[in-house]
């Protein structure tokens, strides 16, 4: 048992290297984490942050590299470095040969006929895919509690939430259940999970990564990125699935700088780093703001340079986000149709209708976010409304874009907490959709803006002994910066530590009671 | 700005094809107007002289060579719908004459 936990807990970067030594198969490596998901994933106090597990597929890939390893030659070189390191998928993102839901029971049981630019990229590095993570409900959420599949509940704490939208595929990177995922993040959706779970999560510069087979949410926001236990990590995936894909119009033209290179040489000396003023104090609480204090501290000792900025437009942020967030969504929902994809219901009685058969079918098949956030896209954008509040959005959207530009002159890098809160108890802010929006009230400003964001764990709050983030944004384009800096502060927050954050973690396997649930197959099971 | 009320919330899921029971709009509309509410001081953040912004990294004349390339066999397409008739997708009434 300490021997597949000891492998479970190396760092895909460790990972890689016993593969390429041959001291571990990629086989092993996959079984040992399709064993460990069968183990805390189901049941009624499971993590459930998978939606549906593709063990077959993913050791046939595991397979497959461990033959071309074993044969050696030519093809053995031309691997990959993460070639057989297991990776788990946001079930936003859509793969062939495995059911994609987005959370919703208006896609249940449908299966994309294409693969998504980053499967493909993940393919191509014969990375082997674990299973699809669970998802607030198009990504519309903050703790995944909006899944029609039920919620994924944090590895730390199982009566709380791991964050949203992409607690699942943060939870799982957390409970062990995977070496590194995928996620989106449209207002904070990979960040904030990544705080709350102890975790490392970075949206990249907006069309940096292609957002081709990205169920959109908001496509002016959405940003697909790396999940993941360590800054290298996330620098190993990002690499993977960066650059430029022409089937995305919004991909950036540019080559993808080498982040991995600038996670390994990280150093913060004479390096400017930017507090910004209006993202800490007062709102957040204490225990992040001190966890907060002691990175700056550690950077400062490192011979970083802090200075203070303020970002005085950074206040409409959040109304501006929920104004522009809704809006691109309610168009682009608006395919779920009842004709082209999954769910078609039929109204009881009355003419049988069209209009009426897809009025019935988006009420039956979204939950109540998806509607409360079409509804007030639908609002924002109608005749006589939409100068006061889509129009006036997309002028703070400039506003932001400009503290961003200043801020960037005095400052190399700029940080805050990455959300003002550790994670809440399930269901303590389900019936508070306005309380729940706050929580990303951090990471929303650097969707707006297009810029980069990283988060990762800065320690354990004082009062209630939870994962605390903070976060690194970068100006467009350098990506590069937040693993130099992100990779120095985790080595020396490690250093403090004795090791990593998720060593303090729980205990999973010995928490799960009862007899262990058999996870392989699809979702319909769970 | 007006507040939006009971009668706003079913004309707009009217619009926007969502079907909802009485209790459904009641809730509905005291959520909206608590978050129509909260996010009303972005109308009065930037003057006349703020150009908007709908991309954060606009790019344009996004081009490709003119060239075919990769598209789906009517099977795929019509791989994930509900309802399909010889190579087709199959819709219910499109006019009200059922």
């Amino acid at each position: 048992m300490t021997e597949t936990h000891e492998l479970i807990r190396l760092s895909a970067a460790e990972l890689a290297e016993k593969l390429a030594a041959g001291e571990v198969t990629s086989v092993e490596v996959t079984q040992t984490y399709l064993d460990r998901i069968a183990e805390v994933d189901g049941g009624e106090r499971g993590v459930n942050a998978f939606l549906h597990v593709n063990a077959e597929e993913a050791l046939a890939v595991a397979a497959e590299v461990d033959a071309i390893r074993a044969a050696g030659g030519a093809e053995a070189e031309a691997l990959h470095v993460l070639a057989g390191v297991p990776i788990a998928v946001k079930d936003l993102i859509v793969t062939i040969g495995q059911p994609t839901t987005a959370g919703s029971k208006i896609l249940e049981g449908w299966h994309s006929p294409y693969d998504a630019t980053v499967v493909e990229r993940l393919r191509a590095a014969k990375m082997p895919i674990l299973g699809k993570t669970n998802l607030d409900e198009f990504a519309m959420g903050s703790s995944t509690e909006h899944s029609a599949f039920g919620p994924t509940r944090n590895p730390w704490d199982l009566d709380r939430i791991p964050g949203g939208s992409g607690g699942g595929s943060a939870a799982a990177v957390a409970a062990f259940e995977a070496p590194l995922a995928l996620g989106t993040d449209t207002g904070g959706s990979i960040r904030q999970p990544g705080a709350v779970t102890g975790t490392v999560g970075v949206k990249p510069t907006y069309g940096s990564v292609s957002r081709y087979g990205a169920i959109a949410m908001a496509s002016s926001l959405d940003q697909i990125g790396p999940v993941s236990r360590t800054v290298l990590d996330s620098a190993l995936l990002h690499q993977v699935i960066g650059g430029h894909d022409p089937r995305d119009s919004t991909s950036l033209p540019d080559p993808l700088a080498d982040l991995v290179a600038a996670a390994k040489t990280g150093n913060v000396e004479g390096m400017r780093i930017g507090i910004i003023k209006e993202l800490h104090g007062e709102g957040y609480q204490a225990g992040v703001e001190n966890r907060f204090n002691d990175s700056l501290e550690l950077l400062k000792e490192a011979g970083a340079e802090i200075v203070e900025v303020s970002c005085p437009n950074f206040q409409y942020a959040l109304g501006a986000y929920y104004l522009i967030m809704p809006s691109e969504a309610s168009s682009n929902l608006a395919k779920f149709d009842g004709v082209r994809y999954g769910l078609r219901v039929l109204p009881e009685d009355g003419p049988m209708t069209i209009e009426r058969v897809m009025g019935a079918t988006r009420a039956a098949g979204f939950g109540d976010e998806v509607k409360r956030r079409i509804i007030l896209g639908t609002y924002a954008l109608s005749a006589g409304y939409y100068d006061a509040y889509y129009g006036s959005a997309q002028k703070v959207r400039t506003l932001v874009q400009r503290d961003f530009d200043a801020a960037f002159t005095v400052a190399d890098v700029l940080i805050s907490p990455t959300a003002p809160t550790t994670a809440f108890r399930l269901g303590e802010k389900l019936d508070d959709p306005l309380a729940m929006y706050l929580n990303d009230v951090a990471t929303i400003p650097a969707n707006l803006a297009g810029v980069p964001g990283l988060s990762l764990p800065s320690g354990l709050a004082d009062e209630d002994g939870l994962p605390v983030g903070i976060q690194l944004l970068a100006p467009a384009r350098e990506d590069a910066r937040l693993y130099r800096v992100g990779a120095v502060l985790e080595s020396l927050l490690e250093a403090k530590w004795g090791g990593p954050l998720l060593a303090q973690a729980p205990d999973l396997a010995a928490a799960a009671s009862g007899p262990v649930e058999t996870l392989v197959g699809s979702q319909e099971a769970k | 700005m007006a507040a939006i009320n009971r009668d706003d919330v079913a004309h707009l899921a009217r619009l926007a094809h969502i079907e909802m029971s009485d209790q459904e709009l009641d809730r509905m509309a005291g959520e909206l107007a608590v978050i129509v509410d909260s996010v009303k001081s972005v109308s009065q953040a930037a003057g006349d002289d703020v150009p908007a912004t709908s991309h954060p990294i606009p790019l344009s004349n996004v081009f490709r060579e003119d060239v075919v390339g990769h598209t789906f066999t009517a099977e795929q397409a019509l791989s994930g719908a509900p309802d399909s008739d010889d190579n087709r997708f199959k819709v219910p009434a499109i006019l009200d004459e059922a």
